[in-house]
């Protein structure tokens, strides 16, 4: 044992008599402290000296915590006396770090605890979004690639997979694959048996625990395959996925469609016969534009009926002929995208099509992790207000009553107000089952006319600025992306939509202008108000000015 | 019942002769005062103490063999006014509390303790919550120490330190007849090591005995002219006994050697940290063996001159080592030597940070720097003058990247919905000006909710909105205060101050069943049955009797909609005084500890139980993230979709979530999306259960193939 241990990390220091120094990262939940008890355990089965620390209290409640472990052989055994460790890791001076999520691996690097002439850094590669993260309108969430790339710079060794997932597999806590972890990297001299002993000794969930911890000391050795790395198209991990779309298009696409060309369809012949139709007019678009546009006319007619498919793909070839190859039919593949968003706007049809499709119950299902002799009962929360109640009327009367503000009110007053329905009940669903019914007759209510406006407008002020400006024209249409949420939120992004575009003339002429309209698009995306929007609006009304 | 169960703990608690002691510091600590004959202990929860407190609450039997009182104060002014026991009985008695906030509270009572002083050993165990983790105001305990004249004896940071420092402190508080206080740094409270433990002691003297032959002595009254002669005593006869003391028993200790041109006094807590530094710099090894002499202070209050002018004799410079603010014991050492008209010269400060916590780096740096000014010659050549390595330039700054991760609420927590509510009334009636208290509560100061503009201390939530009171104004203030501060003293100081000065405020009283963020230990308004406690004391009624009249008692925080209603209604009724909300749902990390594996044990067993959890349909949910900005949720975050057709991330709850029932409360409340879903899953359904569920199966069956049966269906669609 002791020999192993001079061949430690902590080899060659002065004076330290082989001490290692360990020190755990985790978010307060994950189950830190569990860990460090263990490793000191195990540290003590093998004849090591071990003292753990933490600083507990209100760090714990879903906060960033850190746990802090030194060990060092038993050099002076019987001589009674106990090496001095200290009681909080240092900068520059931590031999193995492990962080149970990805960006308190970034932590420890930030706070120096990960060097590269010592660290092994051993970390989750799944994340737990930070409140800051979640609360954007947009995408907020921190770069995992920024993270992953710097801890391979800043450590000695970087072991990343996602032990969570190996944890939650084996219906355990990330501690125990954390452990397998530990002990797959080989960088304590302790063997595998006195960790599996530790668990055993235990006591709760060992089963679990040992299957967790196999999964993670597999990885570690290399002997099994990395859990795939959260990183997902569409997080700002590659912002590129917003700027070429192509790219992620057919990367994605590759996924959602089987071999053998469009999506297996099933339904009645009439029905897949106009499908066929609907396919044949998609491969004569540019090949760059077909995989967007599949998904996109797929939505359309999953929306609505294959009418509605033919209405989409008709706008779309107004954009493909007014472009060539040069641009890479980015205009047409930004088309293909959110016209196919703009024309499946979310209604109270839409909601109880989709709530009442045997798909989803087999996903609820899934999700919830319903064993099969148990039985479900969903409880779905709808909050309808006169605006809606309107919107799925007949344009005309909708429109009446609409106009007629002490009327509006006062069936707001009579509807207005959070409804519970269980779609496992028969008048639960039969109640959405018939509002998903008024899918034939949505053209002709009122939301469809004001949505259909809307969109024509954006997409007209899009193919008329081509001609003049290709990019600004692709960022007009990419604006789209502002317009989500129901009710009031809804409200909110419209008004977001609104802004950005007002700075058209501002910007119309200018060689950066759809530099600035994204930039704007992105700003809007940052705060729920709009005020880091409005702040750039001033920016782009003094532009002007510098111009003339 | 509290957050953790110490049950394994207490067994440790009756180790005896020579046996092994392993544990948490703090457990060595408890195990220590049953070893010195305690006969009775008080003290008010919080980090890092809360564990003593528990695994004393937890103890009962062992400590009613030993005849020993345990007593869980009101607050750490209780806690301390207890230490009146040891007042004229030769009793030992120790209270404990989290320092600087608890001995502020405390310091009433102990200045009065200190001035009649104490015939048995009275122990003050104080916990400091300073540095890294701290959820209070940077302060130091030495201080209340120095303006009272009690003892600080402040150990090495090692379990056969801190429990000799137990011992060492009740012989040193009846040998001076003054109360001692223990400090232990928070990391020294959770640290995990040994000692060899001894036997338990019964007190000589109990509680029961003293109650039996009462005694007094008009000489110990904190009364005119008695309190004059306390002053002089402490000067004349306590201070000399506590030096020789100290003196005699080697409190203090020296390591190093004996002669050199330099030296080094530390504080006890501060030692390990000096040993990494002078590791680092190759001047100790693995034990504590160093080149440099060292005096360590295991006693920082009072210091004994002649043993550190004895220290410096010879030596050129002497570093001290003090963290913290002002630097108290260097002005003392200074003082020393210019009247000893020394030549050593004294530094401190000048080498480390004036304030902030002493982390190894910044020991390293400081003791370097001193090093390399006044002893160059002791370092090796490479740590005199350290090549640059170029390493750390290359690596990029990333704090742009990482997210900061403050504490906030537990995933389910009943106090989430209570500030939704609250930011919900905001957007309607404007933001108003908003007092927080300290608790889990405190956590609204944050986002998502960032409501809260001040904190002024335990049970003060109301009181620190009292200026606010003006006829003049059209908006209200609202004030915080959670059932733990309301017991400690915002009863009086908040509800009472602001029925008697017709206070217009709307005070909400966040009760969750439990003290909860010291670690969920019962209060009077607990309603868990406790064995030796008196529990389930409504707080509504104490209010009333404190004479509020305008008062609202919601049974269920997670009912958003009813929430915003009566806060909406208490900002604008036309009620005079006080408008008071207490909101009532027990502490979601406390619940799940004791209904979890009730709940699966039942389900093993074949009972029909229904098992909540929320979920969001994710077509239907747009990205807006709406709804998490009303909630923050744990369990509810950010999921990629690997769809090219949508830009954004959109709503997910994972496994963890325990259907508290915000979500959807929140989305009803606020109107936000029909996304969420509530799935309650029957475990072992009966008959009838699975009698309607075929039957409703079978009609909604029947629609659903009639629809999907006349429309294109896709694949994985």
């Amino acid at each position: 044992m002791l020999e192993k241990t001079s061949s430690s990390p902590a080899e060659g220091k002065a004076g330290d008599g082989g001490m290692i120094k360990l020190a755990i990262l985790a978010v307060g939940g994950q189950g830190g402290g569990v860990l460090s008890d263990w490793i000191v355990d195990v540290a003590e089965r093998n004849g090591y000296l071990a003292q753990s620390t933490s600083v507990a209290g209100v760090a714990q409640r879903t906060g960033a915590t850190i746990y802090y472990i030194e060990m060092c052989p038993d050099l002076k055994l019987g001589a009674g006396r106990l090496p001095v460790f200290a009681l909080s890791p240092s900068q520059g001076d931590v031999d193995i770090l492990i962080a149970a999520e990805l960006m308190e691996a970034g932590r420890a690097i930030m706070r120096g605890f990960v060097t590269p002439e010592k660290t092994t850094l051993i970390a989750s590669s799944h994340r737990i979004a930070a409140v800051s993260e979640k609360i954007e309108p947009g995408d907020g969430r921190a770069s995992s690639a920024k993270v992953r790339e710097t801890a391979e710079l800043a450590s000695k060794r970087f072991i990343a997979f996602d032990m969570e997932k190996i944890a939650v597999e084996n219906g355990s806590m990330i501690s125990a694959s954390l452990l397998g972890a530990l002990a797959g990297s080989g960088v304590l001299p302790f063997p595998r048996a006195s960790y599996e002993q530790t668990v055993a000794a235990s006591g709760r969930g060992v089963k679990q625990s040992l299957a967790a911890f196999a999964g993670g000391f597999e990885v570690a050795q290399g002997r099994a395959a990395h859990p795939a790395h959260p990183v997902v198209p569409g997080g700002p991990q590659d912002k590129a996925a917003e700027h070429s779309p192509v790219r992620s298009a057919t990367a994605a696409a590759g996924q959602t469609r089987p071999a053998g060309g469009g999506p297996a369809v099933a339904g009645p012949d009439r029905l897949v016969d106009g499908w066929r139709h609907l396919s044949a007019r998609l491969d004569r678009l540019p090949e760059e534009v077909r995989d967007m546009a599949r998904l996109g006319l797929r939505k359309v007619v999953d929306y609505q009926d294959e009418a509605y498919g033919r209405e989409y793909l008709d706008l779309l070839e107004q954009a493909v002929e007014r472009e060539c190859a040069a641009h890479g039919y980015a205009l047409s593949i930004a088309a293909a995208k959110h016209l196919a968003n703009a024309l499946c706007y979310d209604d109270m049809i839409r909601v109880a099509d989709l709530k009442t499709r045997s798909t989803r119950g087999a996903r609820v299902r899934r999700e919830v992790g319903v064993k099969a002799d148990a039985i479900l009962q969903t409880t779905e929360y709808f909050h309808p207000r006169v605006e809606e109640f309107c919107g799925t009327l007949p344009a005309r009367l909708g429109c009446y009553i609409e106009d007629r503000p002490k009327l509006a009110a006062f069936i707001d007053r009579r509807i207005n107000r959070g409804r519970r329905i269980r779609t496992d009940s028969f008048s639960g669903f039969a109640m959405l089952w018939l509002i998903g019914g008024m899918r034939r007759w949505r053209r002709s209510l009122l939301r469809h006319k004001v949505e259909q406006a809307h969109m024509r407008r954006w997409y007209q002020l899009a193919l008329d600025t081509v001609a003049e400006d290709h990019a600004l024209a692709v960022e007009i249409l990419n604006t789209r992306r502002l317009i989500k949420g129901y009710s009031d939120t809804h409200v909110r992004a419209q008004s977001k939509f609104d802004r950005v575009l007002s700075a058209l003339p501002m910007l119309k002429g200018r060689p950066d202008a759809a530099d600035w309209l994204r930039r704007l698009r992105e700003a809007a995306l940052k705060d729920e108000k709009g005020d880091m929007l409005d702040g750039a609006l001033k920016t782009v009304a003094t532009l002007g000015d510098q111009v003339a | 019942m509290a957050e953790r169960s110490f049950a394994k703990e207490v067994e440790k608690l009756r180790l005896g002769d020579g046996e092994e002691f392993a544990g948490e510091g703090i457990l060595a600590i408890t195990k220590a005062l049953l070893q010195c004959g305690v006969g009775y202990v008080g003290g008010y929860q919080g980090a890092p103490i809360s564990h003593l407190m528990d695994v004393l609450a937890d103890a009962q039997d062992i400590l009613g063999e030993l005849g020993v009182h345990f007593e869980a104060s009101a607050s750490e002014a209780t806690a301390t006014a207890m230490l009146a026991a040891s007042v004229h009985y030769p009793i030992r008695g120790a209270a404990t509390f989290k320092s600087t906030v608890g001995t502020n509270v405390a310091s009433d009572a102990l200045a009065n303790l200190a001035s009649g002083g104490v015939t048995g050993g009275a122990l003050i165990i104080v916990g400091e919550d300073y540095g890294e983790g701290s959820s209070i105001m940077q302060e130091r305990s030495h201080a209340f120490a120095m303006k009272s004249q009690v003892w600080l004896l402040d150990p090495r940071p090692n379990l056969p330190s801190i429990v000799k420092a137990v011992e060492d402190g009740f012989e040193l508080s009846e040998a001076s007849n003054t109360p001692v206080m223990l400090q232990v740094r928070i990391r020294c409270c959770h640290v995990h090591g040994k000692f060899t433990a001894k036997d338990n002691v019964r007190p000589a003297m109990t509680v029961a005995d003293a109650l039996e032959q009462p005694r007094r002595d008009t000489g110990r009254i904190v009364l005119p002219p008695a309190s004059f002669l306390h002053e002089k005593e402490k000067v004349a006869k306590r201070w000399p006994a506590a030096v020789d003391f100290i003196r005699s028993r080697n409190i203090n200790e020296f390591f190093g050697p004996e002669h050199g041109a330099i030296g080094i006094v530390c504080q006890g807590g501060m030692y390990n940290a000096v040993i990494r530094a002078l590791q680092r710099l190759g001047l100790a090894d693995a034990y504590g063996e160093t080149d440099v002499p060292l005096y360590v202070l295991n006693a920082v209050y009072p210091l004994i001159d002649d043993e550190f002018l004895s220290f410096c004799e010879g030596k050129d410079a002497v570093l001290v080592v003090e963290e913290g603010q002002p630097n108290y014991i260097e002005q003392a050492f200074a003082a020393m030597l210019h009247k000893a008209g020394r030549g050593t010269r004294l530094v401190g400060k000048e080498y480390l940070p004036m304030a902030g916590e002493y982390t190894g780096q910044v020991m390293l740096d400081g003791l370097g720097d001193f090093l390399r000014t006044e002893a160059p010659l002791l370092l090796s050549a490479e740590i005199r003058a350290p090549n640059k390595t170029g390493q750390g330039e290359e690596i990029p700054d990333i704090s742009k990247v990482v997210p900061g991760r403050p504490p906030g609420f537990c995933i389910g927590c009943p106090e989430r919905p209570i500030f939704a509510a609250t930011k919900l009334v905001e957007q309607e009636l404007g933001p108003h000006h908003i007092a927080s208290d300290i608790g889990c509560h405190l956590f609204s100061i944050m986002p998502p909710f960032d409501l809260g503009a001040t904190t002024m201390g335990y049970g003060l939530g109301p009181a620190s909105a009292s200026a606010f009171n003006s006829p003049d104004a059209k908006r209200r203030s609202i004030s915080f205060v959670g059932d733990g501060g309301f017991w400690h003293n915002g009863l009086t100081s908040s509800i009472g101050n602001a029925v008697f000065n017709k206070n217009d405020g709307v005070i909400v009283i966040v009760d969750n069943f439990y003290s909860a963020a010291t670690g969920g230990q019962d209060i009077l308004s607990s309603r868990a049955d406790n064995r030796t406690k008196a529990t389930k004391h409504p707080i509504t009624k104490a209010v009333e009797g404190m004479g509020v009249k305008w008062l609202r008692h919601i049974d269920r925080t997670y009912d958003v909609g009813k929430m915003r209603a009566t806060l909406k209604e208490a900002l604008t009724t036309d009620e005079k005084g006080p408008k008071v909300i207490v909101a009532s749902s027990e502490c979601m990390l406390n619940r799940q500890r004791r209904e979890k594996p009730l709940v699966n044990k039942a389900i093993n067993e074949g009972q029909r139980i229904v098992k909540p959890k929320f979920g969001v349909d994710e077509d239907i949910c747009t990205g807006d993230h709406a709804c998490m900005r009303l909630s923050g949720c744990p369990s509810l975050s950010v999921k990629s979709l690997d769809d090219p057709l949508r830009d954004d991330p959109v709503a997910h709850i994972d496994q963890t979530c325990v259907g508290c029932g915000n979500c959807g409360e929140v989305a009803d409340a606020a109107v936000l999306c029909p996304s969420f879903y509530r799935a309650d899953v029957v475990h072992n359904p009966g008959r009838w259960d699975r009698f309607a569920d075929r039957m409703r199966s079978a009609v909604i069956g029947f629609l659903q193939r009639r629809r999907e049966s006349r429309r294109l269906v896709f694949a994985d669609a």
